[in-house]
């Protein structure tokens, strides 16, 4: 009973700061190691610990299935659609010299849309992951 | 700069073969699984080492520094990480199925199952 | 849009109808998204292969970087050939999936298998118009994990065993294709295709890249099942549900032989393939290991789909055979039988799901007497399986007809006499199922008089008149794999 206290009052404090950990990661991917795939993953890890501790359902609560699933899509949507942006505008597929007043603006902009899909995705899908793996039926024979 | 001082190289080979043994010899699957995952790695090193220059910096603009470590491999590695990655979490998806349908993850026993 | 952005649309349209697939979450919405992709992209395909053959390769900057430091997507008439192949049969399969699929999956699960329908379409197209030996990597990977999971998906348990096998050596061969692309970066310092084939004839004969070439050979070699890497296909296509076994019978692996044929031939060249290194006695060899041993075991199979997995294992291994000639005839014969043997299985897999539907398998103990109950099915089956014995007037014909030149050609009579007899192997499996349909009585296992439903036999039956039609006009595909062999051997990319 104490140590569960424990865990819940460190990870209270815990998850908020690992999910801004997440979004430092996000955005900091052009001046050290970094970008959409691994906030991603912190990010779901934040959920996945708060799962952890105090239970499934609760974070099935938090972030529901219908959710998760939509992350998943919409990420990839929003990649590809910085790519037809770029083509709409005039350049080819993923131009990102197109997309703003000029190239190297165009070029973080289209960097920054593309790595917040990229963490989109990746986060629904780790979560997906969690959900599927963590939510079977447990079996009482195991050997 | 004898065949020792390509140690990064040997690593690799170990780890490769390493990999591949595991997933000829073992039968569980997922023991099979994480053979593939150490062969996968082993990939990584043979990419990433190669690219870090002697007397490399990062790959920064700066006044003074003319020799800079190839980042490529590194992005190319980041790629590979995450197919890596898909393909492990695919892999062990389909043995908690198999679990469920054959109540064993043991490939001996599931051919057995199947005869 | 113009006409420009095609080669890219022909990828990203499938690529963008996955997600919104999965957004839908509506199977019968899924569908049509699935569908309309793959004709968009077909449509797309024609008309690059049109501009193609007027006027040369086309060449395509993605994100406006030129190449080499860019990634290119490059359609020249290997490449434009092969897109039509993939992006035809996912158009007529992708039709004939929706009463299949809605009768082997439940009906929760529909729009995921849409999803990753339409990711494996994406990955296979992105496979072929692509530049860069490492995005090539991407798209294979993009293309083999959704179809691990599109094979899970099948009604039996031993699906699964059957993913997880392909799986397994799929991501070896992927993995070796990795290793073999990093030793040609070492020593070349690009990963463009074409930058490649410039900088490789200096430093051929150097370890390294004789070392790149033997893993390539032998990742590729595992994803398009040559003999005696073939085991994980049997399985895969016998208990895959029937849409995903016609699909991938008649393109994973011909992507796959596309991809080798381009290292063979537009990056390392053909000298050094031929001449360093004993690629064409090795790949003879094995071809002829996989024609007569799969031709035999086929024979002996007890379902009509694992007979036919191990006839694909006996076909890849007459593409391979042309590969192994390595002169204009044998690749022409190579390059149209890969689209020839995709039309035919492409057909017989698609009758077998209607065969599967109206009798629950495919195994011979039910298909006693079927030409009465389904009689349309059964003539589909005859005359595609014609056509992979390779009886004149059907396309199998041109293929056996190209390879059996290439091999007189070289002097190898034994050869072609091996081409023409191992063809009479492949009448025995095909006497099997007309034994069964045609001359045994009808049980109590045989399906009642019906056919399958018409959205299932008119895609069917669209591919055998297909079969029928190139075996007699050859002028799109025989012309297609002579301009595709000649560019091949003319060396480096244009």
């Amino acid at each position: 009973m104490k140590s569960l206290l424990v865990l819940r009052v460190i990870a209270k404090m815990l998850i908020p700061f690992m999910l801004l950990f997440a979004l430092y990661v996000q955005f900091h991917g052009d001046f050290g190691p970094g970008g959409g795939f691994q906030a991603g993953v912190i990010g779901a890890a934040a959920i996945v610990f708060y799962a952890i501790i105090f239970g499934l359902p609760a974070a099935r609560r938090m972030v529901p299935d219908r959710l998760v699933e939509t992350m998943v899509g919409l990420g990839v949507l929003l990649y590809a659609g910085v790519g037809v942006a770029g083509m709409l505008l005039g350049g080819n597929y993923l131009d990102y010299f197109v997309l703003a007043h000029d190239p190297v603006h165009g070029q973080h902009r289209g960097i920054f849309w593309v790595e917040v899909g990229v963490a989109i995705t990746v986060s629904g899908v780790m979560l997906k992951i969690f959900y599927m793996f963590a939510g079977r039926g447990r079996d009482l024979d195991d050997e | 700069m004898s065949a020792l001082g390509h140690y990064n190289y040997w690593v690799t080979v170990l780890l490769m073969v390493a990999g591949l043994y595991i997933v000829i010899a073992r039968s569980n699957l997922v023991k099979k699984l994480i053979g593939l995952s150490i062969f996968q790695t082993s990939v990584y090193l043979l990419y990433i080492a190669p690219g870090k220059l002697v007397g490399g910096t990062p790959p920064i603009l700066a006044e003074g520094f003319r020799l800079y470590s190839n980042p490529l491999p590194h992005v190319l590695i980041l790629t590979a990480i995450v197919v890596g990655v898909a393909t492990l979490a695919l892999g062990l998806a389909i043995v908690v199925r198999i679990r469920e349908a054959y109540g064993s993850i043991e490939e001996d026993e599931i051919l057995e199952a199947d005869r | 849009m113009t006409l420009a952005q095609l080669p890219a649309l022909v990828v990203v349209v499938p690529l963008v109808a996955a997600p919104l697939a999965l957004l839908l979450r509506r199977g019968l919405a899924a569908w049509a998204i699935a569908t309309a992709a793959c004709l968009f992209s077909f449509a797309a395909a024609l008309l690059l292969a049109g501009q193609v053959a007027e006027s040369g390769a086309i060449s395509y900057a993605l994100g406006s970087w030129a190449p080499p430091w860019g990634i290119e997507y490059r359609v020249d008439a290997l490449s434009a050939f092969v897109l039509v192949l993939v992006s035809g049969i996912a158009a007529v399969v992708a039709p004939f999936a929706w009463r299949s699929v809605a009768a082997e999956l439940p009906r929760d699960q529909l729009y995921l298998f849409y999803t990753m329908y339409c990711l494996c379409v994406a990955g296979l197209l992105g496979m072929t118009i692509t530049g860069d030996a490492f995005n090539l990597f991407v798209f294979m990977e993009i293309a083999s994990l959704s179809s691990y999971v599109l094979i899970a998906l099948g009604r039996d348990r031993r699906a699964l065993l059957a993913s997880y096998q392909y799986l397994v050596l799929g991501t070896i061969g992927a993995t070796f294709y990795v290793i073999g692309v990093g030793l040609l970066y070492l020593m070349t310092g690009t990963l463009n295709i074409a930058d490649l084939a410039a900088r490789l004839p200096g430093i051929a004969a150097t370890r390294p890249v004789l070392a790149a070439l033997a893993f390539i050979t032998v990742g590729m070699s595992l994803k398009l099942a040559l003999f005696p890497l073939h085991l994980w296909l049997p399985n895969a296509y016998a208990y895959a549900p029937s849409a995903v076994t016609a699909f991938l019978a008649a393109t994973a692996t011909k992507v796959s032989v596309y991809v080798l044929l381009r290292f063979y031939f537009t990056v390392f060249g053909v000298h050094t393939v031929v001449e360093v290194l004993p690629m064409p006695q090795i790949l003879l060899a094995l071809s002829i290991a996989a024609i007569l041993t799969a031709s035999l075991v086929a024979v002996w199979q007890a379902g009509l789909k694992r007979l036919l997995a191990y006839s694909s294992v006996a076909q890849i291994g007459y593409i391979t055979l042309g590969i192994g000639m390595a002169s204009r005839d044998g690749l022409t014969g190579a390059v149209v039988h890969l689209f020839n043997h995709g039309i035919t299985k492409g057909a017989l897999f698609l009758l077998v799901g209607g065969i599967a539907l109206r009798a629950g398998s495919a195994n011979f103990d039910r298909l006693r007497g079927l030409a009465r109950a389904m009689p349309l099915t059964s003539l589909g089956i005859v005359i595609a399986g014609l056509s992979l014995i390779g009886v004149p007037g059907t396309a199998g014909f041109v293929s056996k007809w190209y390879l059996v030149l290439g091999a007189v050609e070289a002097g190898r009579w034994w050869l072609a006499a091996l081409v023409v007899g191992s063809s009479l192997i492949a009448v025995a499996y095909v006497w099997r199922f007309v034994e069964a349909a045609y001359l045994a009585e009808p049980t109590a296992a045989t399906p009642g008089r019906g056919e399958a439903p018409f959205a299932m036999l008119a895609p069917a039956w669209l591919l055998v008149a297909a079969c029928v039609w190139f075996g007699f006009d050859t002028s799109f595909s025989a012309e297609s794999a002579r301009r595709a062999a000649v560019l091949l051997l003319g060396g480096g990319a244009r």
